[in-house]
């Protein structure tokens, strides 16, 4: 079983929710956040294997290149120039789709692996962790958290989503059998919910919300969820114990208050997967 | 002048930033490069006075008319994108590879529309801004097409103030390339330590004039204290210090930018900031 933590956008606590679940259910956790994976900060894993993540890129043999720019009219996202003597690759727009060895009419292209970031696998006592980690400077997330996914096995595992509702969202939720979707108790984080749960309902995915830094006066979060029967999973109060916990790079459960909320979520997922 | 707003991350407090900065800066034209679910307007109120649709991407299609359903196509695509003879648009990247192999010219690639560019009027200025289609590719295209609908309405003596895409993917990539100057908002915690590195090595490496500011710098001073030594390491100016205000949550539940609540100290700080960097440039 998968559970996806996603949030439409950063900073509403959606590490926070996945580290501190992987640790009260005992689960594995892979950070797909491959921009800004901070998972480990928290869990402390051991990190035990390092892979690096690579996409083919076409290479160009010149001596069988006849300039024909077939490859170039082929190419969807302008990764490749043809100059009046040779072809000129721009290798970070380049999607390693392969278009272009499909329509070379002298088989004089041939691919070869470009690395784009990596990906480091570890271990917290009994709970495997694995992250991806985009090079900076490098565009495409997609390819790493790909890998990822195929890394993952039956085991249950919490992925941790990158924010937003892009393609990297999309890969990174493909699959799973349940989607936490975290938010604020603001109108912006109920303006950014609305489009995490578009997304969830288009991908047919179960999900269910819990609402981080809590705010009894301002539940903006628990009407929509009673309108939309939505299954509220939780509650994280705000408070400044949190806080001063996540900034020393903490997990919340280490407080008794917060490990038996956490407990509750846990249970409340488990139940949305029962009965979707 | 060209400024964007940064962060490595969402919810360092970006969109407070820069929606303040939006909002001193009568004489700018405001940006809000965050395509995947843009918070500018929401703040800065006003009327939407152009929208349009953005063709982003392509996506392929099967006629069932001529599919022989021989299978090629799945073989060929890379990205999953083709399962039973359908192609799932979410997956589907549009490169056309699977049209390339089927021997019936039964596929071909059609324009997707990824998003909706709209200009926004408030009442500060105008406000160019874009809603992305759920799921889609290619949203670093789209902020570069906000950012060009910026700059044809631009007059000539206004500054665009840009509020910045999370992460240091493709989209933040298209905000900060050919800026000025990027204000990079950090929070002192382990993790914004951590992403604070890795956007400032991204403004490095398009040679961009990185500036910093803490925010909520008194939750944890130890690691305000790291901040600051990471800033005067790298040469990187700390334009300011925001203490922790209850006041930026009551600004946000009212939709309000902090910086119109007199008597906010995190507004206070944040005016200090603006006219630093304000000073630093006008005086060029």
């Amino acid at each position: 079983m998968k559970i996806a933590v996603l949030s439409g956008k950063g900073g509403t606590g959606k590490t926070t929710v996945s580290t501190n679940l992987a640790k009260i259910m005992n689960w594995n956790y892979v950070d797909c956040d491959v921009e800004e994976p901070n998972g480990f900060i928290f869990l402390k894993p051991k990190v035990i294997k390092t892979e690096e993540v690579k996409i083919p890129v076409p290479k160009i043999d010149e001596e069988k290149c006849i300039n024909c720019n077939k490859c170039v009219a082929a190419c969807q996202f302008n990764a490749l120039a043809g100059t009046k003597t040779d072809i000129i690759l721009f290798e970070k727009l380049c999607h390693g789709c392969g278009a272009c060895t499909l329509v070379c009419p002298v088989n004089a292209i041939t691919e070869e692996g470009r690395t784009i970031g990596k990906i480091d696998i570890g271990e917290a006592e009994a709970i495997k962790c694995m992250r991806g980690i985009l090079d900076i400077g490098e565009p495409m997330a997609p390819p790493i958290i790909k890998r990822l996914k195929e890394l993952v096995d039956d085991s249950p595992t919490i992925i941790d989503c990158s924010p937003g509702s892009s393609c990297s969202v999309v890969s990174a939720i493909d699959g799973v059998d349940v989607a936490v979707l975290v938010t604020e108790a603001t109108p912006f984080g109920l303006h950014d919910l609305k489009i995490a749960v578009e997304l969830v309902r288009q991908m047919n995915i179960p999900f269910g919300i819990i609402v981080n830094r809590a705010d009894e006066e301002h539940d903006l979060i628990t009407r929509y969820c009673e309108e939309e029967k939505i299954n509220l999973l939780g509650k994280i109060p705000y408070d400044k114990k949190a806080a001063v916990l996540y900034s020393k790079g903490k997990l919340l459960v280490e407080d008794k208050e917060y490990n038996d909320r956490f407990k509750e979520i846990g249970e409340k997922i488990l139940e949305v997967k029962a009965c979707s | 002048m060209q400024l964007v707003i940064i962060s490595g991350k969402g919810g360092t407090g970006k969109t407070t930033v820069a929606a303040s900065f939006a909002y001193l800066s009568d004489k700018s034209i405001k940006v809000d490069c965050d395509v995947d679910a843009s918070n500018l307007h929401i703040i800065l109120g006003g009327e939407d006075i152009e929208k349009r649709s953005y063709i982003g991407a392509k996506l392929a299609h099967i006629d069932m008319n001529k599919c022989i359903k021989c299978g090629e196509c799945e073989k060929v695509c890379r990205f999953d994108a083709i399962a039973d003879f359908k192609i799932d648009s979410l997956k589907c990247e549009g490169c056309g590879a699977c049209k390339i192999v089927c021997p019936k010219g039964a596929i071909s690639l059609e324009d997707e529309i990824t998003g909706e560019t709209i200009l926004t009027q408030t009442q500060r200025g105008l406000l160019s801004r874009a809603e992305m289609v759920i799921g889609a590719e290619g949203s670093g295209k789209l902020v570069t097409q906000v950012r060009k609908n910026a700059m044809a309405h631009k007059k000539e003596d206004e500054w665009v103030i840009m509020d910045g895409t999370p992460g240091i993917g493709c989209a933040v990539m298209a905000s900060i390339t050919g800026c000025d100057a990027a204000l990079i908002v950090v929070e002192p915690t382990q993790s914004g330590i951590n992403d604070f590195e890795r956007v400032y090595s991204l403004t490095k490496h398009f040679n961009i004039k990185a500036f910093a500011c803490i925010n909520k710098y008194d939750i944890n001073e130890e690691m305000s204290i790291e901040i600051e030594k990471i800033c005067q390491r790298e040469g990187i100016e700390l334009l300011g210090k925001i203490p922790f205000d209850p006041c930026v949550k009551m600004a946000a539940n009212e939709l309000k930018p902090i910086v119109s609540y007199e008597k906010s100290k995190a507004a206070k700080e944040i005016i200090n900031i603006w006219n630093k960097f304000k000073n630093k440039y006008e005086e060029e």
